[in-house]
């Protein structure tokens, strides 16, 4: 009996503490670091520079230029991108610039929160701007637009202006972080292969191994540690401490009863 | 920094031809890295406005010619640099000749940089502006191979040689379907000249800056001949058809076709049970459209039911509007099952400003994977598991009462075994 106690107060505590800390959400824990992260931009979806999560790209262009960048993002995921725009001082004109994410297919993707647009006042030198997207999930139904694993693209651009200014230097710098909203947002099912555009031909020249690496791709982004295979949630730890309270509630509802009076040694039935 | 960056890279590409040439047969190599090779054609506006002391203090010319030494100096060595010039030879008033003044400076191909800094030093400004012959020529230049195109055009006025736009010309050449990107730099610009330029730019899907101090102007050039040294996918021109039926068949890959406005395109794409099919389109507005505009990507069968539609719209200034689907085509029983063809209609609705030609059609790009499908999802939740406090107090609960009836069941049990 005692040992059955001590367990159900270990388990008890157990649960306590691994719930919480396995709902706990903290954000990428990436350290800063500019080495790596992309100095230029560029103009398209074809020309996009690649960067990583965590890291700051940096593009310097004309005031009128659409830059792009591209960035994973995996299940689990809930991106945020912030853009700061380091106007040039000559400007003479109100200037509105924007953000866009687009996902693997060149989907718009909505913001939830931040100011995807704004707009400076002449003489203003920097505007910043930030997205938020959905939470990504591993799968969704073809006829909905979710977010999904798989390549997501930034569009950074000017969309008011006065004639005057256009054509000016302007320097970008561009970051994405993401929160980890874990297994609240789990859902199963999974795509084969993540939303990253051209991976049709990518894999079927690695399969075929012909050696043609060197050879450009629409989208060569690949996470570090690998796209996650989309079984493991926080759910599984979840129901499995669910499971166990569950068992030794039944235990204290059988022992209950028993009644505290009943003797330990049954006498012979008699 | 940048440049020994550069230089780096530069070695390891070379380290890697050499250790290609080692391996595979030199020849075709050697083809292939000529064939891939980025070209790179810069245009200078020669004409007599060039001499116009404005750019920190000294003439455009000057600083074009110290911009021009600066980029060849840090050209990339895979890049095959030309110089063309417009209005360097002809410094008399008749209109005809000065506009057909445009000349080879240097020819596209392996960089001599001693000899192309000589030829840009012998320039002295002269004559007119004809930035629509000077374009249609540098096209020409860059004729041939597979690598991207870019021209680079320098200019300190706008087109003296009306009726023939510059902007149309640009428009025309990207049709052509080269490839080719048109960068617009303007020396010290007005409303108009900025004006053409950026249509120039625009059409051609470049970049326009306006220039202003020396420096300004070598920092980009110099950009722009890294973007075109940056390896590209090039995408693979293909002609949709007015209905599915006459439809040309993609595979996976990446594809540009022009689409008139007002018009439909249609493709066809070839799915097998178990696979899934990604399209995804954008439409480039490549000229003035009107601010409000959408473009509408359909995934019908060959009977004409819609599968699945993806669909986008905006307003404002854009670039592109682009939109795409997924359709996973269920796996079948029978081992035998053939490919189901699936027809993707492409629309959109832009429309030109007014005064605005609108042949040919707005350049559309299309990218077309193929691939395994998707495990479909069996719960919302992930396989039926719970989460949170909620769940935990229920499985408590149901627990415990589990265990109630149990002891109850069971001291019912031996109390009827001992009245028995």
């Amino acid at each position: 009996m005692r040992i059955t106690k001590a367990l159900s107060a270990a388990l008890l505590a157990l649960g306590l503490a691994a719930g919480p800390a396995a709902a706990d959400s903290s954000p990428s824990p990436e350290p800063s670091g500019g080495s790596g992260a992309p100095t230029e931009a560029g103009t398209s979806f074809r020309t996009a520079a690649e960067m990583e999560q965590g890291r700051t790209a940096t593009a310097s262009g004309s005031t009128g230029d659409y830059l792009y960048w591209s960035f994973p993002a995996d299940t689990g995921q809930r991106p945020t991108v912030t853009a700061t725009v380091k106007l040039p001082p000559s400007q003479s004109g109100r200037q509105t610039w924007q953000v866009d994410v687009y996902d693997g297919l060149r989907r718009r993707q909505a913001c939830q929160y931040g100011a995807q647009t704004r707009t400076a006042a002449p003489g203003g030198s920097t505007v910043e701007l930030s997205c938020t997207l959905r939470t990504v999930r591993s799968w969704s139904e073809p006829w909905a637009d979710d977010p999904l694993p798989g390549t997501y693209y930034i569009r950074l651009t000017v969309v008011g202006l006065t004639q005057d200014d256009l054509g000016l230097p302007v320097s970008t710098e561009v970051r994405v972080e993401s929160k980890d909203i874990g297994g609240a947002a789990a859902v199963d099912g999974s795509l084969a292969k993540p939303l990253v555009p051209g991976i049709a031909v990518t894999s079927a020249d690695e399969d075929s191994g012909d050696g043609k690496s060197a050879a450009a791709v629409l989208s060569a982004i690949d996470p570090d540690d690998g796209w996650s295979s989309g079984w493991w949630t926080d759910r599984w730890v979840w129901t499995a401490i669910g499971g166990m309270l569950a068992a030794l509630a039944g235990i204290g509802g059988y022992v209950l009863t028993r009644g505290p009076g009943r003797p330990s040694r049954v006498p012979p039935a008699g | 920094m940048i440049t020994r960056q550069r230089l780096a890279a530069g070695l390891g590409a070379l380290l890697a031809a050499l250790a290609a040439g080692l391996a595979f047969p030199a020849g075709a190599v050697a083809d292939e890295t000529t064939a891939n090779a980025p070209k790179v054609d810069l245009v200078i506006d020669v004409s007599g406005s060039m001499r116009a002391k404005d750019i920190d203090g000294q003439s455009r010319m000057a600083a074009a010619k110290q911009a021009f030494n600066e980029v060849l100096d840090a050209t990339p060595e895979e890049v095959r640099l030309g110089i063309r010039t417009l209005g360097a030879t002809y410094p008399g008033d008749d209109r005809k000749t000065g506009c057909k003044d445009t000349a080879q400076l240097f020819p596209v191909g392996p960089l001599d940089r001693t000899e192309a800094k000589a030829a840009v030093a012998t320039l002295t400004p002269t004559g007119w502006t004809p930035i629509g012959p000077a374009l249609l020529k540098a096209a020409d230049d860059l004729d041939g191979g597979e690598g991207s195109k870019r021209i680079v055009l320098i200019s300190d006025g706008e087109d003296t040689c009306a009726p023939l736009d510059p902007c149309e010309v640009a428009r025309e050449i990207a049709a052509k379907g080269i490839g080719l990107t048109i960068d617009t730099l303007g020396l010290v610009p007005n409303t108009k000249m900025r004006k053409q330029l950026s249509c120039i730019a625009e059409a051609t899907g470049g970049t326009y800056t306006s220039v202003e101090h020396a420096d300004e102007l070598s920092d980009r050039v110099n950009q722009l001949v890294d973007r075109a040294a940056d390896p590209v996918v090039t995408p693979v021109a293909t002609e949709g058809a007015a209905e599915c039926a006459k439809a040309p068949t993609l595979k996976s890959g990446l594809y540009t076709d022009r689409e008139e406005f007002g018009r439909e395109r249609w493709y066809r794409v070839d799915v097998e049970p178990g696979q899934e099919l990604r399209a995804a389109v954008s439409v480039a507005a490549d000229r003035a459209v009107s601010p409000d505009y959408g473009v509408l990507l359909r995934a019908v069968t060959v009977h004409g039911r819609e599968i699945v539609r993806g669909e986008a719209a905006g307003n404002g200034r854009t670039d592109v509007v682009s939109t795409g689907l997924r359709y996973p085509k269920a796996e079948s029983d029978d081992e035998e099952a053939p490919a189901e063809t699936v027809c993707l209609q492409v629309t959109h609705s832009f429309a030109a400003a007014a005064g605005v030609k609108s042949t040919p059609g707005l350049p559309l790009e299309l990218t077309v994977d193929v691939v395994d499908g998707p495990s479909p999802a069996g719960d919302v939740a992930s396989f039926g598991l719970g989460r949170g406090w909620w769940l935990l107090g229920a499985l408590v609960v149901a627990g415990f009462l589990g265990g109630l009836v149990w002891g109850w069941l069971s001291r019912w049990r031996v109390a009827v075994w001992r009245t028995n």
